[in-house]
């Protein structure tokens, strides 16, 4: 009688899979370590070579990176794997989740990890614009790596054929101006170029902060127990959102696709977009017109939010792992290194001296674009990130929605917002 | 339908139009992939006779991702659930088609349940219990849920049913036990049902994603479905081009099998008679 | 069910009659087993009865009780909350936006289907010019993966060069933000939700339709019956088995699958197409809430329970005439 055997054998694969799977040596401390990006582009070719590199200089120490998506998957595979008791040693993740993270209890902040000077320094040497979002409650839970920003990218061709000057729209009222100008409407009122799309699926809180930062206002305090989505500043920032569609007629109505927004910008079905640098490189070798890069537009303030992911130390590691685990992180954020990264793959180097080596400094000689990003973010912020994270940033996601599609006018679509963040918050003031 | 009820010949005329109008909509999304898949990026939208023609997409999706691996995934796990369904099904619904035990009735209803109540919908639960049993992250995790299927269960019972009771006492008095009679008698009579079973179900688990993608954290389990998802979802946006090829390419084992045994897929449907 | 046993396999003629012949002599009557009877029977089934307890039946009863409880966060361990949950879903409005979402796109998504099936079927099996390449073209969709043809779908919709805008720009329509305003986002989704089915359904008909038989046709032909006359007197009738076998497969997959949704609308824009699975989803793998998640499952098992239900009641009818 063989099949009462059946039910064993699932598990029984499933375990000697497992065994296969996992092939350290015993002498060896293994970290984990999760990285935010699909598997065979070239950002892991990069990381493997930094991992293989540190393991050279440190032996007795072993990276096994894993490579998890985007970085909203990477944050579900880490705190499941924390969960089921088998958490990663070290992850990147958005620098959002931190208070997700410290909720979990899934993560130790650095700062009593740092004994001496040298230590101390490396800490304080991150650009304050990231590590706005980096530290609460007077701990450092995140360490600054694959950060970006939005900003601003338009075809100076466009402007051109438009009859305007070589030279982005510097504020609010020179982006309406210019706009009437490069929207392309014939008689019927079919529109072929639209002046600018600001994306507005996937995250559009982030852009948003593009719209709220100029007209000087934060979207949430230092503690992410509170948030001001109602301030008439806030309102009135989505109300130009609103209006860029619905008044001057120079965006598409509706909302608009974060994913294909690129893409529209190479078919010059719009003449500018408002997107993360992490598209420099992509829209240097797919435009195929002449480009140009710049800082958001201004209006009562200026700037933008700052995006991507840090290094988290998570909890359940032994001492020594924990000490080599911290030796990686600062491994990975020397001035050179940060340099390098920022370099090969469009992320802001992390810390001001990365910009000082000579690597650096030769890079944007030949592509003054890459700086622009760091040196908005001189003006720039913190990234919406409150507890319960996901939820507050749906409740603000929907009411721009809203707004953007005309379901409710951008009070009212404020103001349910802010109820909503509210009573989601109550519980941890 | 039957050629003794055709009305004027305008009106079939007008419907075979329609037919084709729906067939060539229907079709529309698979011209447009191995368009945009057969040109370079900037022609995704141009639809210009001139385009040249490239290989180029094909190359760049499969060096952006590890396909070969998904792949190998995507196989052991359909051959995996297949094997695992063909064998608990077959036992089962023997059991329910030829022994008279108790609680049939009920057990059988209880089983009828996950006709409805699928693993789709307990995402939650699921998740939870792969974490007890420590398999997240594990190709049999991504199996377990379905490999007793209530559809397999129910089709192979009324086809046990139907063969002759003469038959399986002919094997028996020659000596044979349940197991052997089951194989001996039942099993090639009921062909057409296994390989009508057997595609659904390839097909339905080579197409699974939503469940695939909760469970799985790494190359080595991801199947395609998920491998193309983590790689059509970047920040840099959509690129269709690389996109519809990468689609060709998971679907291809899939799609020229059905091209190639057209008939022979719809026909096992008939001769199984599902429904 | 009703097809089976007249299209199951039958053995070979002779071989039935040889063996039968042979049983008759060695064995008259037939009382065999009984005494293992219940013990071959339970253990035949015990490696599925396993599993199916295991990933269906545990699982359904373990969602209704973790639905009492809160979520553990941190150190928090789950404690009962009675009826807490609940009452937050009531005062969800995303969750009644899924729930009403759902119910749009199950009445929209499975009457077309079925219709379309049945339309598709019927061509196929009569005498229409290019039949191979039209079930071709009905059958492509079932084998493509969802989350793939979403992503082809995603640029249909596109505004301004999409397929669908570029095609009504030759008309002289102007463009249309499909998937991002919010009275065409869900109807966008159902397109592709009965795109995906329909032919996967036609193959069931076209079993049902090629075991009618021809005579009946005829009879009709002869009497003068019109051919929309003899379709709702006879044929569809007789269909009405595989008609209800396809109804409720339709419906559970409106509940079940969301794949397009994850790659184009996210439930956007402001929750417009949301559906109840995909709001699960992202409670639970988003939020973190997997009470909550619990919770709205529950609806979601309520709503095929009574389903099941009504299915029970018909499968109950036919399997007793066996």
């Amino acid at each position: 009688m063989r099949y009462p055997k059946m039910k064993w054998l699932a598990p029984v694969v499933g375990a000697i899979f497992i065994a296969l799977m996992s092939g350290a040596t015993a002498k060896d401390v293994e970290l984990s370590f999760y990285y935010p990006v699909a598997v065979g582009g070239p950002i892991t070719k990069i990381i493997d070579g930094y991992a293989a590199a540190f393991e050279k200089d440190n032996p007795g120490i072993k990276i096994k990176a894993i490579y998890a998506g985007t970085y909203q998957d990477t944050l579900v595979k880490a705190l499941t794997a924390f969960k089921s008791g088998e958490p990663p040693d070290i992850a990147v993740l958005l620098s959002t989740d931190m208070f997700t993270l410290i909720d979990e209890d899934a993560v130790t902040p650095f700062d009593a990890l740092l004994k001496t000077d040298v230590d101390k320094a490396w800490i304080k040497s991150f650009y304050p614009a990231f590590m706005e979002n980096s530290r609460t409650g007077g701990e450092t839970w995140g360490i600054p790596f694959q950060r970006s920003t939005v900003i601003m990218f338009w075809n100076k061709d466009a402007f051109k054929a438009a009859g305007l000057p070589d030279k982005a729209p510097d504020n609010w009222d020179e982006l309406v101006a210019d706009g009437s100008k490069l929207t392309k409407r014939d008689a019927a009122g079919n529109v072929s170029q639209w002046a600018i799309e600001i994306p507005s699926t996937g995250f559009p809180y982030w852009l948003f902060q593009g719209l709220t930062t100029a007209n000087d206002v934060r979207l949430m305090n230092q503690a992410g127990t509170q948030t001001y989505f109602d301030k008439p500043a806030v309102i009135q920032a989505l109300q130009f959102w609103v209006d860029l569609s619905r008044k001057y007629k120079i965006q598409p109505t509706g909302t608009i696709e974060w994913g294909t927004t690129p893409k529209d910008f190479f078919e010059r079905k719009t003449a500018i977009m408002w997107t993360s640098t992490g598209n420099l490189t992509n829209v240097r070798k797919n435009a195929p017109f002449a480009f140009g890069v710049a800082m958001l537009p201004a209006h009562h303030g200026r700037g933008s939010a700052t995006g991507g992911g840090n290094f988290y130390l998570f909890k359940k590691m032994t001492d020594e792992k924990r000490a080599a685990a911290l030796k990686f992180v600062k491994w990975m954020t020397t001035p050179e290194r940060a340099a390098d990264w920022g370099i090969a793959t469009g992320y802001i180097a992390v810390r001001p001296d990365a910009w000082e080596t000579p690597a650096m400094k030769k890079y944007v000689a030949d592509f003054p674009a890459a700086a622009l990003a760091r040196d908005q973010l001189k003006y720039s912020v913190a990234e919406l990130s409150t507890h319960d994270n996901q939820r507050v940033t749906k409740a603000l996601n929907d009411g721009i929605q809203a707004a953007l599609t005309g379901a409710k006018t951008s009070e009212q679509a404020m103001k349910d917002a802010q109820q909503e963040a509210a009573r989601i918050l109550r519980t941890y003031k | 339908m039957n050629p003794v009820h055709q009305a004027s010949p305008l009106a079939a005329a007008l419907e075979t139009a329609g037919a084709w109008v729906l067939a060539l909509l229907w079709v529309l999304p698979l011209t447009y992939a191995l368009w945009a898949a057969i040109h370079p990026s900037a022609y995704s939208a141009h639809f210009v006779l001139t385009a040249p023609l490239t290989v180029e997409n094909f190359v760049k999706a499969w060096n952006a991702a590890p396909f070969a691996r998904y792949f190998l995934n995507t196989f052991l796990l359909v051959t995996m659930i297949l094997a695992a369904q063909l064998v608990l099904c077959t036992l089962a619904a023997y059991a329910f088609a030829r022994f008279d035990f108790y609680g049939r009735d009920i057990v059988f209803l209880l089983v009828l349940l996950q006709l409805m109540i699928m693993p789709d919908v307990l995402i939650i639960e699921n998740y939870r219990t792969m974490g007890a049993l420590g398999v997240v992250d594990t190709i049999p995790a991504i199996g377990l849920p379905y490999m007793a299927s209530a559809f397999g269960i129910f089709l192979l019972r009324q086809t046990f049913k139907t063969v002759p009771r003469e038959l399986d006492e002919a094997a028996r008095v020659e000596g044979a036990g349940p197991l052997q009679v089951l194989l001996k008698v039942y099993v090639p009579l009921a062909r057409p049902i296994y390989i009508a079973y057997g595609l659904v179900s390839v097909s339905y688990h080579w197409n699974n994603f939503l469940w695939p993608l909760i469970i799985t954290n790494s190359v080595s389990t991801r199947p395609l479905t998920v491998g193309l998802q983590i790689f059509a979802s970047s920040d840099q946006g959509i690129d269709w081009s690389v996109i519809t090829a990468a689609t060709l390419m998971t679907s291809a084992p899939l799609l020229i099998s059905f091209l190639l045994f057209q008939r022979q897929f719809v026909q096992s449907f008939m001769r199984a008679g599902i429904r | 069910m009703h097809g089976l046993d007249r299209g199951a396999a039958k053995p070979p003629p002779y071989q039935y009659a040889a063996i039968a012949a042979v049983t008759h002599l060695a064995r008259p009557n037939g009382t065999r087993f009984r005494m293992t009877a219940h013990i071959h029977g339970w253990l035949l089934l015990l490696p599925a009865a396993v599993l199916l307890v295991t990933f269906t039946h545990y699982p359904a009863v373990a969602t209704i009780i973790d639905s009492f409880f809160s979520t553990p966060r941190g150190q928090q361990t789950a404690a009962f909350v009675g009826l807490d949950n609940y009452q937050a879903m009531l005062d969800d409005p995303v969750f009644w936006r899924a729930l009403g979402n759902n119910i749009v796109y199950t009445a929209s998504v499975v009457p077309l289907t079925v219709a379309l099936a049945l339309l598709m079927a019927i061509w196929i099996n009569g005498k229409i010019s290019g039949r191979p390449f039209l079930r071709m073209s009905f059958f492509t969709p079932t084998v493509l993966p969802m989350i793939a043809v979403a992503n082809i779908w995603l640029f249909f919709y596109s505004p301004g060069y999409g397929l669908i805008d570029q095609v009504f720009g030759l008309f002289g329509f102007t463009t249309h933000n499909w998937l991002g305003n919010e009275h065409t986002a869900l109807a966008c989704l159902i397109v592709v939700a009965i795109w995906k089915d329909a032919g996967f359904f036609m193959i069931f008909y076209l079993a049902a339709l090629q075991q009618m038989s021809p005579q009946l046709a005829e009879a009709a032909a002869l009497e003068g019956a019109s051919r929309w006359y003899f379709f709702r007197r006879v044929t569809f009738p007789l269909l009405a088995p595989t008609t209800l076998f396809v109804l409720i497969n339709a419906i559970i997959n409106s509940f079940r699958l969301i794949d397009h949704i994850v790659v184009m609308t996210r439930g956007g824009p402001d929750n417009t197409t949301a559906l109840l699975l995909f709001y699960i989803y992202e409670v639970g793998f988003k939020f973190w809430d997997t009470a909550y998640a619990a919770t709205l499952t529950v609806v979601l098992l309520a709503l095929l329970a009574v389903l099941a239900i009504g299915q029970f009641v018909f499968l109950d009818r036919r399997i007793h005439y066996q």
